[in-house]
């Protein structure tokens, strides 16, 4: 297994153990069942230039956006995933399209943008305009393409969770060979409604990956600072829901995580925990005091453990060059550029369409 | 003395009940604990328990016995010292009451003179005491032939006919399987649909309400049932935040086509936090739809739409109407558009705005009205979220007055917003302010004497009606 990209990860707080490095098996559960240890997925180069590619995107699609707020051109709140890039691309990679359902939160870019949706209309949505993927209605928080399986984009934390397990009954009641994948936050995994749809989920199998984005801080609230049972991937045990701890920071123990997880599902055992281990480069929103970690904190993530520059360097020892990585990052840049000129120029939305999709149907 | 068995109440809406079956016989002994009989009521089959020791001499209502009223003796037991091989007969003979030969199906009348003798005291029965007095000129071809049915029934036949035509409805809540509803109306759908369409759940009103509201998002259509509407306050992010706002949030392209229902607004005498009508809180969400029936024939018409419909439906229901019947049209597919109000009954002098259990309010009203010559107008709204506002301006333009009837708060209430109306709308119609009759502002208290006086009353309906007649 790629050792400890995650070496460098800080658990917040002075009274830190030592950094989690790879995947744990939680003790004394018996006899029950258990998911294999994942192993790092064995990429081939061209698997691994692709993973590259869609973190990068990532990456500089959210240091625009970034921009972008700074310019007045996106209003309100605005969650950027820069550092967590590994987990998108490493378990969506692993999905079927149009099979599988995704959901998540209100820090959705990288997650459509690991689907395959399109830059520009994400972009749009952002800026409020009417080319955006919601006609400009919904925001940076409320996306969706039911086309793409992605059902959003939730702004209220820990809903995703409920409706995530709607999505897996649907898989299951329709024998349509699908699975759920529910991403939430490490705040998120203390909502009430998550271990009610827990229960649920285990008590009537169904195929539902549960994602815990570990990043470390729900808002400024570090996790040691909310939450009683720390490691997060154990929270699934009094369900009977196997869970397992992923170096979040390492795309290819991400991907190798995720496969375990979908043969599991897969199979008719019922969902799966996993926990992923990254941290998040930029504060909550763009509105974050940054008072909570030190700057020094954020700086040894990114010097020791960025997903980008991991992959980077398993890329150079499979021969790419570090020209070739350059150009990627120029057509990237490109893509980035033009989303935002289109999230730019592209009118604002008809104000008739105030009135319209509050209702389907008439009455 | 010999001790009388009477046909116990067994909910707080009870009032007769069918004695299906007997597990003791004449001359058994028995001891407190026993099992008796099951005994079925509105709610459920239940099973009656022995208080006291002795042996069954006389069993006075025959297994199989319908509508035997709360309070009836249906059997006698000898206590220990008494003889029991001397024939008992009830102290006071309830007068009718058939004998143990009697038909299964005999209709028992209640115990001497007609007076249930220990009835629950309850304001709430005086709520469906107009149900009688509902006369219902459906709009349905003539020759149709009506049938007699409870809401209950009328609920029920909307689910099985819809969930029959269409394989990606399914009902999903507390007790919905395999206890048959916890009132009784999802009964028998388990066993025509199977487990995996007629789902129990633990008891989680967020978990639940957010998964169905999932599965519809992914496109099945969920039926989710609240034991009452009372709990759904657990769930109401999900109604709200979730069910209603997808489709505007995603520029119309992610649809939400669910239905919650369940029980809503005052049963009897379950005290505050059983009793609450949350019509106006739904009502004020838009991308939400909110039906709340009177009738079983609106509540079978209006529930099928709400199944067919793209949008995610609120169906308030209300228990105290479960166990009444009303004529229903026999008809292969009955659906009502959503978002019509029914006029009840026309008059000319006022009109009484009202929905659900305060259209028998307003109607049992509108009858004493007549007495003193004003003839009042009934609309019942049906659905209150789309409002159908031109039927309530049509009719204040005709009688220039109105009044607002509604088993629930004042505060920001349907009301409110019927009298916000007539001011914005109809104000060059109105010869007097509009008033609202409601419950009283108090969370509702337990005590009958405090429950009867919070609950809305006949009496103010028509107070406030020659008010506005300046009578």
């Amino acid at each position: 297994m790629a050792k400890a990209a995650s070496a460098g990860i800080p658990r917040a707080q002075a009274a830190a153990p030592p950094a989690v490095s790879k995947v744990s098996t939680p003790a004394g559960i018996g006899n029950r069942e258990r998911p294999d240890e994942p192993k790092a997925y064995a990429a081939s180069k061209e698997e691994m230039l692709e993973f590259y590619r869609q973190m990068l995107l990532i990456r500089r699609f959210e240091e625009k956006a970034g921009q972008l707020y700074g310019l007045g051109l996106i209003g309100g709140f605005c969650h950027l995933y820069i550092g967590q890039e590994a987990v998108a691309v490493g378990l969506q990679s692993a999905l079927t399209v149009g099979r599988d359902s995704v959901v998540t939160g209100y820090r959705d870019h990288g997650h459509m943008l690991a689907y395959g949706i399109d830059p520009n209309v994400i972009m749009a949505e952002l800026t409020g305009r009417a080319a955006g993927i919601s006609k400009g209605k919904g925001g940076s928080m409320h996306m969706f393409s039911v086309e793409h399986g992605f059902y959003g984009g939730h702004g209220i934390v820990g809903a995703q969770v409920s409706i995530g397990a709607g999505l897996g009954f649907k898989h299951k009641y329709a024998e349509d060979g699908g699975l759920a994948l529910v991403y939430f936050g490490d705040g998120a995994a203390n909502q009430g409604q998550v271990y009610e749809s827990f229960n649920m989920a285990e008590l009537w199998k169904l195929p539902v990956i549960f994602v815990i984005e570990n990043n470390q801080y729900a808002m400024g609230t570090s996790v040691n600072r909310a939450s009683a049972e720390d490691q997060l991937y154990r929270r699934g045990e009094s369900f009977r829901i196997p869970g397992i701890q992923v170096d979040g920071m390492d795309v290819l123990a991400v991907r190798g995580a995720a496969e375990e997880a979908k043969a599991w599902v897969q199979a008719g055992k019922g969902p799966i925990l996993l926990e992923l281990k990254t941290y998040r480069y930029r504060g909550h929103s763009m509105s974050d005091p940054a008072k909570y970690r030190s700057r020094e904190e954020v700086q040894s993530v990114r010097d020791k453990s960025d997903p980008i520059d991991h992959l980077a360097k398993l890329l150079e020892g499979e021969g790419v060059s570090a020209d070739e990585l350059k150009a990627l990052d120029k057509d990237i840049r490109k893509i980035v550029a033009d989303s935002a000129a289109f999230a730019e120029e592209s009118p604002e939305p008809d104000l008739s369409e105030l009135y319209t999709n509050v209702l389907v149907d008439t009455y | 003395m010999p001790i009388e068995l009477k046909m116990p109440a067994l909910s707080p809406t009870m009032e007769e009940g069918t004695l299906s079956k007997w597990l003791v016989k004449e001359g058994d002994t028995v001891k407190s604990g026993d099992i008796l009989a099951e005994i079925e009521t509105d709610k459920a089959t239940m099973e009656f328990e022995a208080v006291d020791e002795g042996t069954v001499t006389k069993i006075l209502i025959a297994e199989g016995s319908d509508g035997v009223k709360v309070g009836t003796v249906i059997a006698m037991i000898a206590g220990e010292d008494e003889d029991a091989s001397a024939p008992s007969e009830p102290a006071k003979p309830a007068a009718e009451a058939p004998k143990a030969e009697a038909k299964a199906d005999a209709a028992v009348p209640a115990p001497e003179g007609g007076e249930v003798s220990n009835q629950m005291p309850t304001a709430a029965r005086a709520l469906v005491a107009a149900v009688a007095d509902t006369r219902d000129d459906l709009e349905v071809p003539a020759g149709t032939e009506l049938v007699k049915m409870t809401v209950r029934e009328a609920l029920k036949e909307a689910m099985a006919e819809e969930m029959r035509s269409d394989d990606r409805i399914f009902v999903m809540g507390e007790e919905v399987a395999e206890y048959q509803g916890a009132y009784k109306v999802t009964q028998g759908l388990l066993a025509e649909f199977g487990p995996k369409r007629v789902i129990d759940t633990p008891i989680t009103e967020y978990g639940f309400a957010g998964i169905g509201t999932g599965a519809a998002m992914a496109g099945l259509r969920p039926i989710v049932e609240f034991m009452t509407f009372n709990f759904a306050m657990q769930a109401i992010d999900h109604i709200i935040n979730s069910a209603a706002k997808t489709n505007y949030m995603s520029g119309g392209q992610m649809r939400c086509p669910i239905v919650f229902r369940g029980p809503n607004g005052a049963a009897a005498r379950v005290g505050a936090q059983h009793s609450q009508n949350y019509a106006p809180w739904y009502a004020s969400v838009p991308g939400l739809i909110v039906i709340a029936p009177y009738s079983a024939a609106d509540a079978k018409g209006l529930l099928k739409a709400a199944i067919r419909s793209n949008d995610p439906v609120v169906f308030l229901e209300n228990e105290l109407l479960y166990g009444q019947s009303f004529d229903v049209p026999k008809l292969d597919d009955y659906v009502l558009p959503i978002g019509k109000a029914r006029i009840v009954k026309e008059g000319k002098d006022v009109t009484l705005v009202s929905y659900t259990i305060g259209v028998g309010v307003a109607l049992e009203a509108a009858k004493k009205l007549a007495e003193d010559g004003i003839d009042a107008e009934v609309i019942d709204l049906r659905t209150i979220r789309p409002l159908d506002r031109q039927t309530v301006l049509k009719s204040l333009a005709k009688t220039n007055r109105m009044v607002v009837v509604e088993e629930g708060w004042p505060t920001c209430s349907v009301a409110s917003e019927i009298m916000a109306l007539a001011m914005e709308e109809g104000f060059d119609d109105l010869d007097a302010p509009v008033l609202r009759v409601t419950n009283i502002d108090v969370p509702l208290p337990y005590a009958a004497n405090l429950e009867t006086e919070a609950l809305l009353k006949v009496g103010d309906v028509i107070e406030a009606a020659k008010k506005v007649c300046y009578k």
